[in-house]
């Protein structure tokens, strides 16, 4: 992709609403350096987001968006969910799929991407909802990783399906009570990064969005192994606090409180990954 | 335009569905006519004279320096602009903003009936947007509006457009520019 679809003819410049000529200006293109400390000081990519007011979802996109080494060309594929109300706003090449099948849209503009720009780096990128992931998508999603395309999948866990009402999904944890699961859920929750290790994916992370630069270490590593080794996959707890009664102020200590429980870090690696890993940090690129 | 139904909303989803077509190439669209593309271009000129509020919405394909043709369609505008006394509004992307754009500096494919009503348009030109975009705007228009639209299309023309003509590039923009020039000058404008 050219950097000048992003350059406003001189002779419309004035017609320009502010955000646009920030993001020409102000946005960090072109820099694999870039991540979460540019924050204060960059133009975001995501313009505004209609989530929920404090919703850790937010933080969790800002953070992803900041620190992804390519954004010029990086596609992102969504799903339905509480993410797929933001896409519309960020300021890259975005792909809604059907309920469940991102990773098997994400696979296909992979391999097509290779085909027709074979000397250019292209990430896809999957981000998704929990029941996006673990319960439509799970066919979906395993089945990329079988076949190691080289995708990075993001998974937001907020252990329900927040926007139709509080339903229980395949990541809530038992016993957990809900509007819709009145009874409390009855089976356990699905460890997804350990089913992800076992479908054949070479880097695996589990963490809440707690930490910005954690986030950011992590979305290179997994982007940087997927794009030279295999699938990789990055499971975030965001909670929904709007569903477990919390505050809008109170995302980021449940967050925390999720750090030392059942969302404490957790990092898998194979040795390609662990590789390619190494030397990245060499290159100064993570 | 198509006549309004007992709800007060076009019976008719789109034109084609009351037989208008895109015109075949070195045509032009005039309403449900297919015309040399100069008839097309001098009626465009005249309505964008003499109807209140003109406005050019500019798309991404032109506001974009993206390639050549870009560029030399950009400076066009401008002069097309000024020889019609049209306003420039830009459709800078096609991203549904929340809560909702701000209608006296852009406009927005999703909802481009707001632009219109806040700007009073009675007759606009599309330029330099990519064709589904422009194929949803100027249907929601066109059931919402009394705004006359004018598309002038890069490629195949838009038959949602009340006229249009097809195939678009620099030398016919330039074309497009003197006939207007013309128009004015027999109007005494």
């Amino acid at each position: 992709m050219s950097f000048n679809i992003y350059k406003v003819n001189e002779e419309l410049r004035e017609f320009m609403p502010p955000e646009i000529l920030e993001l020409e200006e102000k946005a960090t293109w072109g820099n694999p350096k870039r991540g979460v400390m540019d924050l204060p000081y960059a133009k975001e990519l995501l313009e505004e987001h209609s989530l929920c007011a404090g919703c850790p979802e937010s933080d969790a996109f800002r953070y992803i968006l900041a620190s992804l080494p390519n954004p010029e060309d990086t596609i992102i594929v969504n799903s339905t969910g509480c993410t797929s109300l933001v896409f519309p706003q960020i300021a890259l090449h975005t792909v809604h799929s059907l309920f469940g099948n991102q990773n098997a849209v994400a696979s296909g503009i992979k391999r097509v991407l290779e085909y027709r720009f074979p000397n250019k780096v292209k990430d896809v990128v999957v981000l998704a909802g929990d029941g996006a992931t673990v319960d439509i998508g799970l066919d979906c999603t395993l089945q990329s990783f079988f076949r190691q395309e080289k995708i990075t999948t993001i998974c937001y866990d907020n252990e329900v399906y927040a926007n139709t009402g509080g339903q229980e999904s395949g990541l809530t944890v038992k016993g957990h009570v809900f509007k819709m699961a009145p009874k409390g859920k009855q089976w356990d929750k699905v460890p997804m990064w350990q089913l992800a290790i076992d479908s054949g994916c070479h880097y695996v992370v589990r963490m809440t969005v707690s930490s910005p630069r954690r986030v950011e270490q992590a979305v290179k590593k997994a982007i940087y192994v997927a794009r030279e080794v295999g699938p990789t996959y990055i499971h975030l707890y965001t909670p929904c606090i709007l569903e477990i009664g919390r505050n809008s102020d109170e995302g980021l200590e449940e967050m925390k409180l999720g750090d030392k429980e059942r969302f404490s870090f957790f990092e898998y690696m194979t040795p390609q990954a662990e590789e390619v890993i190494k030397r990245k940090k060499e290159e100064g690129l993570i | 335009m198509a006549t309004l139904g007992p709800y007060h909303f076009s019976p008719y989803p789109t034109a084609v569905v009351e037989g208008v077509l895109t015109p075949p190439p070195g045509k032009g669209l005039l309403y449900n006519e297919i015309v040399d593309e100069e008839v097309a271009m001098r009626e465009a000129a005249k309505q964008m004279l003499t109807r209140e509020n003109p406005t050019i919405f500019v798309g991404p394909l032109i506001i974009y320096a993206w390639s050549d043709e870009a560029k030399e369609n950009a400076k066009l505008v401008r002069e097309m602009a000024e020889v019609l006394n049209a306003k420039i509004i830009p459709m800078v992307d096609y991203r549904p903003k929340y809560p909702k754009i701000n209608p006296e500096v852009e406009i927005n494919p999703n909802h481009p009936n707001l632009t219109i009503w806040h700007n009073n348009i009675k007759v606009c030109i599309f330029i330099g947007v990519h064709c589904h975009f422009a194929n949803v705007a100027l249907k929601i228009i066109r059931a919402e509006t009394d705004c006359l639209t004018i598309a002038m299309c890069a490629k195949m023309g838009h038959e949602d457009a009340m006229i249009t003509v097809r195939d678009q590039h620099p030398d016919d923009i330039r074309k497009f520019i003197n006939i207007a020039k013309e128009v004015k000058k027999e109007l005494g404008k």
